[in-house]
This record gives C-alpha cells, sequence and structure tokens, in this order.
C-alpha cells in the first residue's frame, strides 16, 4: 500500500514536472505546498529556549539561527507559489511535541534544534543541515565531575524528547550507571535544576549547554564535560515526511543560503556576534566541517559523512 | 529572608504576562465554559432521552473522560484534533490548528462531560408535573425543554456551574504541558529566562489565589440570594 | 487518516534496556498508584482534622478550617506543586533547601505532599458536608448521655459522617489518582509521563496515550467496584447510603 502510494506520487510528480516544467498551478499542486497556497498561511515551530537557534527574546518574539534561516525559506515558498502575500504563523513547540504536531499538521515546519538521525527519518523528512553538535554534559565545577562514570547514582538531568535524554538512558542501562534520570520540558528548565543543584549533570548537546551557561548568573560556576555521549550530529529543520515537491523548495532555498556569503554571514550574526536579549557573544567560529557542509550542503544523517576537506 | 530576590522582575513583565498571558487564560476559560455549557446540556439531554442507545453512548463519553486526567486529554486533543478535523471536513491532509483553538477544543470536550453532570441533576430537580403540564398544553419536547425545563435547571445548578468554571479558570493553567502561553506559561517563561523562579511563581500563585477567591466569593453571595428567593 | 498505526509496539523493546513498551507504561502505572495512596492518606487525614475544624462550635477554629479550606482550593494544583518544588527550598535556610533538593525522589515526596495538601481540602469540605447533614439530634443525645465533645465525634458523628460520605469520597479518590498526572511537570515520571516517554522514543502517539487511557480505565473501575463492597459492607442498616 506504501510502496504504491509512493510509487504514485513519483509517478504524479514527474506528471506534473513534464506537464508544466515547473510551472506553479493550483491544480497541479500537492502536499504542504497545496495548503500553503489554498490557506495563505505557514506555520513555523519554534522553542522557547533553543539558544542561539530558536528562543524567545524580551518581548516573548521567538529569534535565533534557524528561524532566520526559516524565514528565507518562508521567502522561497512565497517566490515559489507567486504569492504576494504570505502570512507567517508560529506555534510553540518542545523537545516532546515538536514531531507529532509536524505530523499532524498544526506546523510545517520545525525552526529550532533537532538533531537529524536516521530514527527520525523514518517519520519526518530534514532539509540540510544548518550546524553539527556533540551531546555532552554541564556540571556545577564544585561538585567534580569531570567523566561521564562521575555521575554514577547521581540524579542527571536531561530534555524530554530529545536524542540526549535518549542516549543517557541507554547509556545508563548499558553501563549500569544507575542515574536516576530526570526529564524536564525545555532545556532553560532543564538547566534550572542543575543550577538549584536538583540534579548534578545536564545532558544535553554541548552548543546548547554553552549559550545557556554563557547566560547563567555565574557562567564561570559551570563546566561542560570533555566526555561526550554521542559524536558531533547534524541539526536540520523539520518538514513533513513524503512530500518531496516541498521538500525541494526547502531544500533549494537552504542549499542556495548556506552557498551564498550571507550563509556565512548568518553564522556570524548568531555565534561571533552579540545576541539579544541579554547581548551575549557565544565567540563560537565555524567548524571545518559545517563550513564544508555549508559548501556543499547535506541532510544525511549520518554524523560520519560530515567531514572536513 | 527576600533579600536577594527581585521583584522588579514581575513589574517588567506585566505587560506581557497579562496582555498575552492572562488574556489567553480568560478567553480559554469563558469560551470553553460556554461550549462546555452547550454541549454539557445536550449529553445531559442524551442521558436521559427516551432512546436508549443514545443514552448508553453519551454515558460511556461521560464515563470515558471523567477517568481520565485532564494533562492526558491535553496531550491527547493536541495531537489529534488535525485529524479530527481532517475527518470532518474529508480534507485529504490533517488540517491545520493553532494552539488556541487546540486547547479550546480540548477544554470543551473535557468539561462537557463535567457540566453534563451537572446539567442533569438540575433537570432532574425539576418535578414530573412540570414536563407533563407543558406537553398537556400543546408543547414539544425541544419547546417543554427550551421554555420550562432547561431555563430552571440553569437556574438550580447556576452556583453549581459557576464553581466548576472556577474550577476550570484554575485548570487551563495545565496547557504548560504542551508549551502553550497561557497566564502560568508566560510567568515560567520569564521566570526561567531570568532565573526568577520564587518571584514569579509566588505572584502566579498570588493572582490566580485572588481572582479564585473573589470568584468563589461571589459564587457564596448568589447561592445565599437563590436559595433566598426560593 | 495518514497515520502509521503499529499495535506491536507494546511488545519491543524500549531504550532502557530494562524491558518492553508495555513495560515502561506498566512501571509507571505503579508510580501513579504509589503517589495516590500516599497522597490519598495525607488527604484523608489532614481532611478529616480540618472538616471537624469546621464544623467545631468554636469561631476560631472554624475560622481556621475554613482559610485552610480556601487556601488550597483557589490556587490550582500545577501551581501549588511549582510552590513546594521551586519556590519553597529556595526560602529556607541553604542547608534545609539544599537537603530537600538533592533528596533522591524528590518528585515523589513533593507530588505526594502537594497533591495530598490540595484534596485534604476537599475531603475536609466533605466531611463537612457529611456533618452537617446528621439530624442535629444525634450531637444532643450524645451530649445528653454524658460524652465528651471528643467522644462525641469519635463514636457517634464520624462514623455516621463517613459513612454517608463514602461515595463522593471514592469520587475524590479517583480524583487523587487522575491529578497525580500533573506531577510530570516537576519530573515524576508516572503513567502519563510514561505515555509521553514512550511517544517521544517511539514516535507512536496514539498507541502510547491509548495504552494509558486503557491503563487509568482498568485502575477506576478497580477502585470502583473496591468502594462499591466496602459500602454495602459498610452500610447502616435503616439508614439510607447510596442505593
Amino acid at each position: 500500500m506504501k510502496t504504491l502510494r509512493k510509487i504514485g506520487l513519483v509517478f504524479g510528480v514527474g506528471l506534473a514536472a513534464a506537464f508544466c516544467a515547473g510551472q506553479a498551478n493550483a491544480e497541479e499542486l500537492t502536499g504542504t505546498l497545496k495548503n500553503i497556497k489554498e490557506t495563505g498561511a505557514i506555520t513555523l515551530g519554534f522553542r522557547d529556549s533553543s539558544i542561539p537557534f530558536s528562543y524567545l527574546d524580551d518581548n516573548q518574539k521567538p529569534i535565533g539561527f534557524a528561524m532566520d534561516i526559516c524565514y528565507k525559506i518562508v521567502d522561497a515558498v512565497k517566490k515559489e507559489l507567486k504569492l504576494d502575500k504570505l502570512e507567517v504563523k508560529l506555534n510553540p513547540v518542545t523537545s516532546s511535541t515538536r514531531i507529532p504536531l509536524l505530523a499532524n499538521g498544526t506546523i510545517d515546519l520545525e525552526c529550532g534544534s533537532t538533531t537529524n538521525n536516521s530514527d527520525r527519518q523514518k517519520q519526518i523528512a530534514f532539509t540540510n543541515t544548518h550546524f553539527l553538535t556533540a551531546s555532552r554534559f554541564v556540571s556545577k565545577k564544585s561538585s567534580k565531575i569531570n567523566s561521564i562514570d562521575d555521575l554514577k547514582g547521581k540524579s542527571v538531568v536531561s530534555t524530554s524528547g530529545t536524542t540526549n535524554i535518549k542516549q543517557l538512558t541507554e547509556a545508563n542501562a548499558a553501563r549500569n550507571l544507575n542515574v536516576n534520570i530526570i526529564a524536564a520540558k525545555d532545556h532553560a528548565e532543564a538547566f534550572l535544576m542543575v543550577e538549584t543543584d536538583r540534579a548534578v549533570a545536564f545532558v544535553m548537546d554541548d552548543i546548547l549547554l554553552a549559550s545557556l551557561v554563557a547566560g547563567s548568573k555565574e557562567p564561570s560556576a559551570y563546566a561542560i564535560s570533555t566526555d561526550a555521549f554521542s559524536k558531533p550530529e547534524p541539526y536540520g529543520i523539520m518538514l513533513r515526511k513524503d512530500d518531496p515537491a516541498f521538500k525541494k523548495v526547502v531544500d533549494g532555498a537552504t542549499a542556495a543560503l548556506y552557498q551564498s556569503p550571507d550563509g556565512l554571514k548568518l553564522y556570524d550574526k548568531w555565534f561571533m556576534q552579540k545576541i539579544p536579549p541579554k547581548g551575549l557573544n557565544l565567540n563560537t567560529p565555524i567548524g571545518p566541517e559545517l563550513k564544508h557542509e555549508f559548501a556543499k550542503p547535506s541532510d544525511s544523517p549520518d554524523p560520519d559523512s560530515y567531514k572536513a576537506m | 529572608m527576600f533579600a536577594n530576590f527581585d521583584f522588579d522582575v514581575i513589574r517588567r513583565s506585566l505587560g506581557y504576562l497579562f496582555f498575552d498571558g492572562m488574556t489567553f487564560t480568560l478567553m480559554l476559560t469563558s469560551l470553553s465554559a460556554f461550549g462546555g455549557l452547550v454541549f454539557g446540556t445536550l449529553i445531559a439531554l442524551m442521558r436521559l432521552s427516551s432512546l436508549r442507545l443514545l443514552g448508553r453512548i453519551a454515558g460511556l463519553y461521560v464515563d470515558l473522560i471523567r477517568s481520565l486526567p485532564l494533562v492526558l486529554v491535553i496531550f491527547w486533543f493536541y495531537f489529534l484534533v488535525p485529524y479530527i478535523g481532517q475527518w470532518v471536513t474529508g480534507s485529504s491532509r490533517p488540517i491545520h490548528v493553532g494552539a488556541f483553538t487546540s486547547s479550546l477544543v480540548t477544554f470543551i470536550m473535557f468539561e462537557a462531560a463535567y457540566f453534563s453532570e451537572i446539567m442533569r441533576a438540575g433537570i432532574q430537580s425539576i418535578s414530573k408535573g412540570q414536563p407533563a403540564a407543558a406537553q398537556a398544553l400543546g408543547l414539544t419536547y425541544s419547546q417543554t425543554m427550551r421554555y420550562v425545563v432547561l431555563p430552571q435547571a440553569f437556574h438550580n445548578m447556576l452556583p453549581v456551574l459557576l464553581t466548576q468554571t472556577i474550577v476550570l479558570f484554575q485548570d487551563t493553567s495545565l496547557v504548560y504541558v504542551v508549551s502553550i502561553p497561557d497566564f502560568l506559561g508566560a510567568a515560567s517563561k520569564v521566570a526561567q529566562r531570568d532565573g526568577r523562579l520564587v518571584e514569579m511563581y509566588l505572584f502566579a500563585a498570588m493572582v490566580y489565589f485572588v481572582i479564585s477567591c473573589i470568584a468563589s466569593f461571589g459564587v457564596r453571595r448568589l447561592q445565599t440570594r437563590i436559595a433566598f428567593v426560593h | 487518516m495518514n497515520y502509521h498505526w503499529n499495535w506491536h509496539i507494546f511488545l519491543e523493546p524500549g531504550p532502557d534496556g530494562s524491558g518492553s513498551y508495555l513495560g515502561l507504561l506498566l512501571s509507571g502505572l505503579v508510580v501513579t498508584i504509589e503517589t495516590a495512596l500516599c497522597a490519598w492518606i495525607i488527604a484523608l487525614v489532614l481532611g478529616s482534622i480540618v472538616g471537624v475544624l469546621r464544623t467545631l462550635p468554636s469561631k476560631t477554629a472554624s475560622w481556621i478550617g475554613f482559610a485552610y479550606v480556601e487556601f488550597f482550593r483557589n490556587m490550582p494544583l500545577l501551581v501549588q506543586l511549582f510552590l513546594w518544588f521551586f519556590v519553597l527550598p529556595e526560602l529556607l535556610p541553604p542547608s534545609w533547601g539544599l537537603w530537600m533538593k538533592q533528596m533522591s525522589h524528590a518528585p515523589f515526596y513533593t507530588a505526594a505532599i502537594g497533591i495530598g495538601l490540595f484534596m485534604s481540602a476537599r475531603v475536609a469540605e466533605q466531611l463537612r458536608a457529611g456533618i452537617g447533614s446528621l439530624p442535629r439530634g444525634q450531637m444532643l443525645a450524645a451530649t445528653a448521655l454524658g460524652l465528651t465533645t471528643v467522644q462525641a465525634y469519635r463514636y457517634v458523628l464520624l462514623p455516621m459522617a463517613f459513612r454517608i460520605i463514602m461515595p463522593p469520597l471514592t469520587s475524590e479518590f479517583l480524583n487523587t489518582i487522575k491529578n497525580t498526572s500533573v506531577a510530570i511537570t516537576i519530573g515524576l515520571v508516572e503513567l502519563t509521563g510514561e505515555a509521553r516517554s514512550m511517544q517521544e522514543f517511539s514516535f507512536q502517539v496514539f498507541e502510547a496515550f491509548t495504552g494509558a487511557t486503557v491503563l487509568y480505565l482498568l485502575i477506576n473501575i478497580l477502585v470502583v467496584t473496591a468502594m462499591r463492597l466496602l459500602e454495602r459492607g459498610l452500610a447502616v442498616p435503616g439508614y439510607i447510603t447510596g442505593k
């Protein structure tokens, strides 16, 4: 049934391409593009505290690196559909709700810090990678936790619905760590658990940890582990699966952005300069792997495919 | 004891807390109470109808919803409503439903089960002679309900309905679990952003307390007035 | 509906290496029941005390009972749990606060106590109504027999009142079970919490929530049946308690 539908889809797309040679006509549109054309609106899912990818500024408006990328995608969609006006709706998501809310049509694009892996690719699709980050943990320097083994028997927090909490759960079982795992709703809440000594460590992608530490009341009190739970994994913006027409537009828009000088400029804006609301500077120069990926954009879920040349 | 707390954070975020957060909470409360009452009355009428099957279905619905925690129901509906919409409209894909609409549908469907029990008690409290008299006067079933039974049931049950609405007002805070920014969600966002949990949560608790207290005081006065009239 | 159902997911191994997803939900069920029972004991004990306070002739006693009930009834349970979990330890002397926060199973204790206090206000109201529904003659007769106030409550009023309020207490106990799910906001992984993690790990949203729904229905049926039997066993002959 599924393969049949796929064949039908491929056939349909092929036909559409053959007959109108890329012309966007409402009749031939499918999936998300059709929806956007009909409703004149696109909905972006944003995060509360994935700094600097997608988070709320002082006026509680979502901003960030991934949000800016999404707005570029919105421009491309608008152009593709030849719309004069395209309303952008925003819907908050958490790590726990983002995949079901994307699947059920509440959001069309998830603009945040979602790790692209093959497990998730069975449910949803990702566009070109916008960052690479490894899973580590942050703890207070005073608690003297230097390695994963030091976590034994302690309370450790992670955000529910992330790859990180899954890696922690698996490591806990495989290495007999006997860690008491606390699931927090979002990154800010999880970090607060460490700040208020409810948990000794917070397992998360190192870039998110670094920005939470930088924005905390006392950045020098925290240390991010050198031990990692994973290799650097790719982040991607999520869209619905089996929607090749929409994916083509999104992939095209992100590839064009990353390959142009604007891509690096955008990276610079969020990682090398002061960012709102507190004016902190993350000072994280682009790594050679990501630089290479920007030159040759890829949506591969395989961490090993991201090599510096 | 409050020396290292910064209560100024509340003043700075008042606009967001009330214009965004409280507006959401109050809109959600009032619309859900209204929708819940309408659907609840329909369910109560179904349960009391002479059609067995109708009564059975309504009874099952009420029992099912009342067995489930609201948090689980919120998760269910947040993920399910677009599919229901797809099924209702016959569209080819799940329809887009925003956070507010989705929570509104959730609370209407949830509260309908509770309101229906109140309305059922209210309808049953009216003496059998009244609908019989109405029918003797030649009123149809819907006219009897519309002009004779329901207004009295509603009037008698008003204090209980309002008390349930206060519970609903407090329950809307549970949309926090899916990160929808109601009043508490707004407070917790500010709290987490500025690391001011103590100040913001104390303030939120106070606001809920004052509003609920005033409302339940009002209901109590109403109750004595209704009791006096009878 | 373009959703891929997979009911076999319950038998597939979960990420924690200990067993299947069904096992995950069942372990959540155990936490739900444990939390609810602890909370219910607290609610019954405190609720009885406060309920009695509200019916005493002393103005002060009934005012204290009134203030207690209003305090716990007029704040959302979620906010109350936040107060106990996030706010209270910060207001205490630092060493106490730290002890509270680093206690293992802190979410469990906070949930049991927080939900217990929240429900105690409701139990108190039910008990007050129950005592109020007894004919005034009972108290007068008890006093005339020479019973002290304590004795009158212990041997005459409370045994009757508790039998009368059995049905509403059953539904308050069911509410206690349902309310444990609010504690997922302070990190307690009970049945709803496990359903949520099953959803996150397996991506089978509706199967996970269906599993939790079925388990909640089962506990409900179990509690209602058990309470019916208990009510029947405790019924006072010649006194109308339920139908």
